[in-house]
């Protein structure tokens, strides 16, 4: 186990999903990596593919009907596409963690919250049930609930959506694992609530080192705990950066865009908040060329609408957009309307 | 005996012909609905169906196995059972028929008094129809059948007594629901009469689950009319029900299995009609609700 | 405790139910159309023989007094006096209760050890063969008069085969080898009836079960295939399964009327059937009395397993 290998590797992964128009890309060949004692944020907005391709990642596609097209996933060293779901098993809960976005329906109504982290640890770690509940106690301890012991013994319906949450997190960290998945875990819940979950999160990866691979659509988020950041439009991944060179000198008009609707960012570059104009095609009519380009305000007839636009290198980071070069000094400037 | 309590949303039949269009395109309601009426028209046509007279009986005919003449066989008395099939469809299909009508002419109103005036007479209506629903169904008819004599028509007026809750329920929670509808409501504030928006607003939103609710009752009737004849509590000899036939040729059964076979198969196949008929119905209806106007 | 407390309230709230079903049940003389004293006193009887008749059905007192002495009596476990036998209905139907109850118990094990699994498969399998079968197979089940397939599984499995007796019943104290044996056929006999009710609904919960978020958190927690299904789903698509149980329960109770006679068993059904022929009107009442507050008491059961099932009922 070399320190230098990503802890997690997703390379040119595509995910389909059955539809009334056969077989949807919803994720195509997207490829990006985790590395250890590291914090990734995957950004976009609903229908670019985030969510599915960390659920495709562990093996979760299956049983909603879909399928991994194609690609590689290596995680500590192992390949997990192909894997059996018993193997699989073995993993996910244990040396992967995973938290989900809706607190109120992800915990079963009738167990008590002390059971469901018990059993994880049961699970992996084989341990008595007397032990595995003393566990269960400390992670619920470690999540800062207080009265853990007592608490324990409760159900999801009788904690609170942030609480529940937190009961969540408690479970994904209980067999303290080396990845932790967060599908858009601060979502569903109010903003102060946001802040404290996001602090116990970073909270916990530094105590433990964990690496944690974030999804969101708020770049609020990103820039509060993101170290490197990976932006996602379309079933593609359209831009990856460290977190400093995102925000100050984004490299894609749609991340910029994305930029330019935040308060805070705007303020600084001097106008008002400008949300981007249209909305996400559906997986089975992309446009031709760039999938950004009807939305784009930098759009050039003939170069952003023929042809697919790969992704490239440029500076610290990779970008998909035909006019990366020329447009590098304009973004991430005030956002003059073209 | 049992009958799936319909969740009873307000919804009315929407126009004929969409009903129609949307019933025709259930492949297995359409097959049931076309077998039924082979088996009505059966029933009706029955004296020019039927190959010999039902209640002829042969000494010499006793038991005998299915043949050209006899095309299920011959009973104990020596008669042919195929045309007693025939003639029996009769009396289990009108019988079904009195049955779901004494049902609904008892529970249609109940329903619509309990849902529509709501309060103290809502309550007291809906405790007694759970209690009387707290009795299993045929032992209760067997019981009314036991206080008025046995006899077809009695048999057929405890299965109504018995399964007029179940249509009460139905209608009640039609009811219900259409009365909080705001057209109900600017009916009343403007002083239209209860009698009338009873017949304009409430009544068709409520016959969408209401024939459902009646189609399966009509084969749940059915299978409850042939327990009591079996029993020999309905259908008096010399009659004779699908039910009744059963009951007769099942101590033969070792000899001659066939007149059994046949009317449980005759009873089941038309049950099964009844039951996919009513599932296509309730399909086919669709999240209609309209005003009577 | 908070448990207990649930229990205690649905306990108390049966009371109610119990005193109209017995209301009901007194009234049921009253209700029903036609004259009670001429069916007791059966064809061509002379008027004086119907007066008797009347006063043994105690109807020539005054409706309150009649209402009074009959609670009375019902409250002290007294259903009154069997008209053929002279003897006390409570007592004839305490003696065949044991044959019922062994039918009824036998039945929906049957149909919970057939419909469970079915419908568990099915809903996992969804659009396999298995699952086709079962939704039409179960449609025949319900349509199919129970007593039908009890007389072909008769023809069948006890006449033609000789696998298993064809009639009787043999009490446990006596010989618990014979009493199953005679069991297995009545019990299917009914147990399919409620096997293909209750396989639809455990397939229908499970589906919608299988499909909420906590089972992909299961999932993604590394649980086994079988944990998941069996630990997780179950628990939570228990409730309306348990509910459409009850009311199949109900349903077995008027099917014992058909099969005991099928079956030639000594059983409260058989109690009643003959009851009517020999115009026995107080075995009658008792039977339904009784059986009616059977079924109050299995709503009742259901009713307490809920708090089980769902926690969020024990709160409330």
């Amino acid at each position: 186990m070399e320190h230098d290998t990503p802890l997690l590797e997703v390379r040119d992964l595509s995910v389909q999903f059955p539809s009334p128009h056969g077989w949807l890309t919803v994720v195509d060949k997207v490829s990006f990596s985790v590395g250890r004692n590291d914090i990734v944020c995957v950004v976009g907005e609903s229908g670019s593919g985030k969510s599915v391709t960390m659920q495709a990642a562990v093996g979760l596609v299956q049983p909603k009907g879909g399928r991994i097209r194609s690609g590689s996933v290596r995680f500590d060293g192992q390949e997990l596409v192909g894997m059996g779901n018993r193997q699989l098993n073995r993993i996910r809960g244990d040396s992967i963690g995973f938290i989900f976005q809706e607190p109120m329906s992800s915990l079963n109504p009738a167990y008590t919250v002390g059971e469901q982290i018990a059993e994880v640890v049961r699970r992996h770690r084989g341990l008595s049930r007397a032990d595995a509940w003393k566990r269960a106690v400390e992670a619920l301890d470690r999540v800062h609930i207080a009265s853990a012991a007592s608490r324990a013994a409760e159900y999801p319906h009788q904690f609170s959506g942030g609480m529940r949450q937190r009961v969540m997190i408690a479970m994904s960290i209980a067999c303290d694992p080396k990845l932790l998945i967060a599908d858009e875990p601060t979502t569903a819940l109010d903003v102060t609530i946001q802040a404290r979950i996001l602090e116990l999160l970073r909270e916990l990866q530094r105590d433990s080192g964990m690496s944690v691979l974030f999804i969101t659509h708020d770049l609020g988020v990103v820039a509060d705990i993101a170290r490197h950041v990976v932006v996602m439009y379309g079933a593609q991944v359209v831009e990856s950066a460290d977190v400093d060179n995102l925000f100050g000198a984004p490299r894609h008009p749609y991340t910029s865009g994305l930029l330019g609707a935040m308060p805070q960012v705007a303020l600084e570059r001097g106008h008002d908040p400008i949300a981007i104009p249209g909305t996400v095609a559906q997986a089975h009519s992309w446009p031709s060329g760039c999938r950004f380009n009807p939305r784009c305000i930098y759009r050039q007839e003939g170069t952003c609408t023929t042809d697919a636009v790969p992704l490239e290198q440029i500076g610290g980071g990779l970008v998909r957009c035909a006019r990366a070069a020329e447009l590098q000094s304009t973004l991430g400037r005030a956002m003059v309307t073209a | 005996m049992s009958a799936t309590t319909v969740n009873a949303p307000a919804v009315a039949l929407p126009p004929t012909s969409t009903f129609l269009q949307r019933f025709c395109r259930n492949r297995t309601a359409m097959v049931a609905a076309i077998i039924l009426l082979a088996i009505i028209l059966i029933a009706i046509f029955a004296p020019y169906i039927a190959p010999h007279d039902p209640a002829r009986s042969s000494l010499r005919a006793i038991l005998k196995p299915p043949s050209g003449t006899y095309w299920f066989g011959s009973d104990d008395l020596g008669r042919d059972v195929a045309s007693r099939l025939i003639f029996a469809s009769r009396l289990s299909l009108v019988a079904s028929l009195q049955a779901v009508a004494i049902a609904l002419v008892i529970g249609m109103p109940l329903g619509l008094i309990a849902g529509y005036v709501g309060g103290w007479v809502d309550t007291i209506i809906s405790r007694c129809n759970d209690a009387l629903m707290s009795f299993p169904a045929l032992i209760l008819a067997v019981v009314i059948v036991g206080l008025m004599g046995p006899s077809l028509t009695n048999a057929m007026t405890a299965i109504g007594l018995v399964y007029a809750p179940r249509i009460m329920r139905v209608v009640r929670g039609s009811t219900l629901s259409v009365r909080e509808e705001v057209y109900v409501r600017a009916a009343r504030a403007t002083g239209c009469s209860d009698a009338r928006i009873i017949i304009r607003h409430v009544l068709p939103n409520v016959t969408g689950p209401l024939v459902v609710q009646a189609t399966v009752l009509m084969g749940q009737a059915l299978l409850a009319e042939a327990g009591l004849s079996f029993l020999g509590l309905g259908t008096q000899p010399p009659e004779a029900s699908w039910g009744a036939m059963l009951g007769t040729a099942f101590p033969y059964m070792a000899q001659s299995p066939v007149p059994t076979i046949a009317a449980g198969v005759v009873i089941s196949v038309t049950v099964l009609c009844f039951n996919l008929i009513g599932d296509g119905i309730r399909d086919s209806v669709g999240r209609m609700r309209r005003s009577g106007d | 405790m908070n448990a207990l407390r649930y229990l205690a309230k649905r306990a108390v709230s049966t009371v109610p139910m119990l005193l109209l079903v017995g209301l009901i049940t007194f009234l049921l003389i009253h209700i029903t159309p036609g004259d009670p004293a001429s069916v007791v006193a059966g064809e061509n009887a002379s008027d004086a023989a119907i007066e008797d008749a009347r006063r043994r059905l105690g109807l020539d007192k005054p409706f309150l007094v009649q209402f009074w002495t009959w609670l009375v009596a019902v409250l002290h476990g007294e259903l009154g006096t069997s008209f053929t036998s002279g003897k006390p209905v409570t007592d004839l139907i305490l003696d065949r209760m044991p044959t019922t109850l062994s039918l009824t118990a036998g039945a929906t094990l049957i149909g919970l050890l057939i419909a469970v699994p079915l419908g568990v498969f099915a809903a996992t399998q969804r659009g396999s063969w298995l699952d086709r079968i079962t939704i039409f197979g179960t449609s025949l089940g319900i349509a199919a008069p129970e007593f039908f397939i009890g007389l072909l599984l008769v023809l069948v499995v006890a006449l033609q085969l000789g696998w298993l007796p064809a009639t009787g019943y043999i009490p446990f104290s006596e010989d618990p080898m014979e009493w199953a044996l005679r069991l297995v056929l009545p019990s299917i006999t009914l147990g399919l009836g409620v096997a293909a009710e209750l396989a639809r609904q455990v397939r229908g919960a499970m589906i919608d079960v299988l499909s909420r978020d906590y089972i992909q958190t299961a999932r993604a927690k590394g649980l086994s295939t079988a944990s998941i299904i069996i630990k997780h789903g179950l628990k939570n698509a228990a409730i309306p399964v348990v509910t459409v149980l009850g009311l199949q329960i109900r349903r077995l109770l008027g099917g014992t009327v058909i099969v005991e006679q099928i079956f030639a068993m000594n059983g409260v059904g058989s109690l009643a059937v003959r009851a009517v022929f020999l115009r026995d009107l107080p075995v009658l009442l008792g039977v339904a009395l009784t059986t009616a507050v059977i079924v109050l008491l299995i709503n009742l059961i259901v009713d307490m397993s809920y708090g089980y099932f769902d926690p969020k009922v024990r709160a409330g």
